[in-house]
């Protein structure tokens, strides 16, 4: 079919015509099985190759096509990759849960060291930190820019600090509440803090999010499924003359389909790359203004892109995508087009 | 080769395109079908493709009812009906030969008995000269001559052919008879749609006349 494949390879047409002649006859020639196989391949090749360049022979056409994939792909990735984001912030201090135990600014240095000897002694507790006012205000002071607001104040307003760290059994949400309120009761302490509150609701809330943005992926993917069912029923009516000819010569639907199989896969594919494309370029944008937000915080976390896997899976699901609304929209209007 | 036995055609439209025709074809046989337009004999030919179902009656084509074939046998049998078209039904954006190649890559033989092939038939024609050519930049005649390349380069049992000389002066309708007539002799059977009686007479072979419909004449002409 295609003009690629026909070509230099041909035997001297003076024995064309004697061929004809001894060939013809009442009985079709059979092809074995293996040769059926071969050409059928040969068949694939063709189609995909003429069907990429026909799409090439239209670039405008192809690149909005594929933009529209593109968007409606890269648009629930990057949710995803936020979110995992957030989540992997989330998990990173879930491991090791701690207690802040804000102490009353009053209390005394021998009382809290005898408190933090009998919170260590504890079974449910690993290992207590001490955080003077004066260090809390040292180390304020040198982050993020406190220094000239903390100036200002007349006296130091942080109140002493035991950081807890629970015990690996007593890391679980029960165990750090029962910890929490048994040291809430001592007359030194002024408020217990859980950080473990803020990772359990930013865990659900990461839980909503994946919902959503799942919902959120099926509509696009719905829609990418209707817009190239579009483009790819576009392809069939203008090729409606060659469907004909081709089912009058006889041409199986699987022969017809073909072809429009591969236009689809093409599209699904330049869409999955320009995806790919669109999400890492998002990513380098965001990078380094992170990486110096975390840095702000003293945390060393980086913005996690999209891994090799990630970006083939992308790929391959975007393909299946467009091969699967050309296998859709082929058998819907395929079957219409018959020779009269 | 070819059967007809008591076939009725009646389109959605109520029009009685044939009615109770019956014939049977040998192999080998040269058969014209004439009538005026509208008598039938493109329905005729559209039944023996398969392109309409009769109403009533059965085709019998190699033996085989094709009343009783399913929709996915369809392109196997059209497979061994080779047809050229009145209106030649070429692929305009592709060359004469990948138009004639396109029976044999649907059959999926092996692209170098292709080149081979689609060399012979047009050999045969007369045209091997133009395979490159595109068939807009052909003439009438020559567009009739690709279309009759392709309906043989897959070497079907049955020929079946629409006005094939329409477009043709006297000594190019002669040679394609000749070629027919070839066909015919190493086993093709060849049923020719054709007005023009000089040729018919001259051919002096069997002849089936259609009028309104139905078959009112069978056999030689004069």
């Amino acid at each position: 079919m295609s003009k690629k494949t026909q070509g230099a390879k041909m035997s001297p047409a003076k024995n064309a015509s004697k061929d004809l002649a001894n060939q013809r006859g009442a009985v079709q020639s059979q092809t074995p099985f293996g040769q059926k196989f071969k050409s059928w391949r040969q068949h694939h090749r063709i189609s995909a190759v003429s069907s990429l360049l026909r799409l090439l022979g239209m670039p405008l056409q192809t690149i909005m096509t594929s933009l529209v994939v593109a968007i409606a792909l890269a648009l629930p990735t990057t949710l995803f990759i936020a979110i995992n984001n957030v989540q992997s912030l989330g998990d990173s201090w879930d491991a090791s849960p701690k207690i802040s135990v804000y102490l009353h600014t009053r209390a005394r240095e021998a009382a809290i060291e005898g408190f933090q000897k009998e919170l260590s002694d504890r079974a449910d507790v690993k290992s207590v930190e001490y955080i003077s006012p004066k260090e809390a205000l040292a180390s304020f002071q040198t982050m993020a820019g406190f220094g000239n607001a903390l100036d200002l104040l007349e006296q130091n307003p942080l109140p002493p600090t035991l950081v807890v760290t629970p015990s690996a059994q007593a890391a679980t949400p029960a165990g750090l509440a029962a910890l929490g309120q048994s040291m809430s009761k001592s007359a030194l302490v002024e408020s217990v803090d859980m950080d473990m509150d803020w990772v359990r609701r930013l865990r659900e809330i990461m839980v909503l999010g994946k919902k959503i943005v799942t919902i959120l992926a099926s509509l696009l993917g719905l829609g990418v499924l209707l817009a190239l069912g579009n483009s790819i029923r576009l392809a069939i009516e203008s090729r409606r003359d060659e469907i004909v000819i081709v089912k009058l010569v006889g041409g199986t639907n699987g022969f017809v389909r073909r072809p429009f199989l591969y236009t689809g896969a093409w599209y699904g594919f330049f869409g999955g790359a320009l995806a790919v494309l669109l999400v890492e370029l998002g990513h380098q944008s965001l990078a380094e203004s992170v990486a110096s937000l975390a840095a702000a915080y003293q945390s060393s976390f980086a913005l996690a892109g999209l891994s090799l896997f990630d970006n083939l899976s992308l790929l391959a699901v975007s393909t299946f995508l467009g091969l699967f609304s050309a296998w859709l929209a082929v058998g819907k209007h395929l079957n219409e087009i018959e020779p009269t | 080769m070819i059967e007809f036995h008591d076939v009725c055609k009646r389109y959605a439209t109520g029009q009685e395109a044939l009615n109770k025709v019956s014939f049977s074809v040998e192999e080998r046989e040269i058969v014209f079908l004439t009538g005026h337009s509208g008598a039938g004999k493109s329905t005729l030919m559209k039944l023996i493709m398969l392109m309409e179902k009769p109403t009533s009656g059965e085709v019998m084509i190699a033996g085989r009812n094709l009343g009783r074939l399913g929709s996915s046998h369809v392109p196997y049998h059209r497979r061994q009906v080779g047809a050229v078209f009145q209106n030649h039904q070429l692929l305009f954006d592709r060359s004469v030969f990948e138009n004639v190649a396109l029976p044999l890559q649907i059959c999926g033989i092996h692209h170098r008995d292709v080149a081979r092939r689609v060399r012979a038939a047009l050999d045969k024609v007369g045209l091997l000269s133009k395979e490159n050519a595109l068939p807009i930049s052909l003439s009438g005649g020559e567009q009739q001559r690709v279309g009759i390349a392709r309906a043989v380069v897959n070497k079907p049992p049955v020929l079946l052919a629409d006005e094939p000389t329409g477009n043709l002066d006297p000594e190019l309708s002669a040679e394609i008879m000749e070629l027919f007539r070839q066909f015919s002799e190493v086993g093709v059977t060849v049923m020719i749609a054709s007005h023009d009686i000089e040729l018919i007479k001259r051919m002096n072979r069997r002849v089936l006349t259609l009028e309104g419909g139905q078959l009112t004449h069978d056999g030689a002409m004069w």
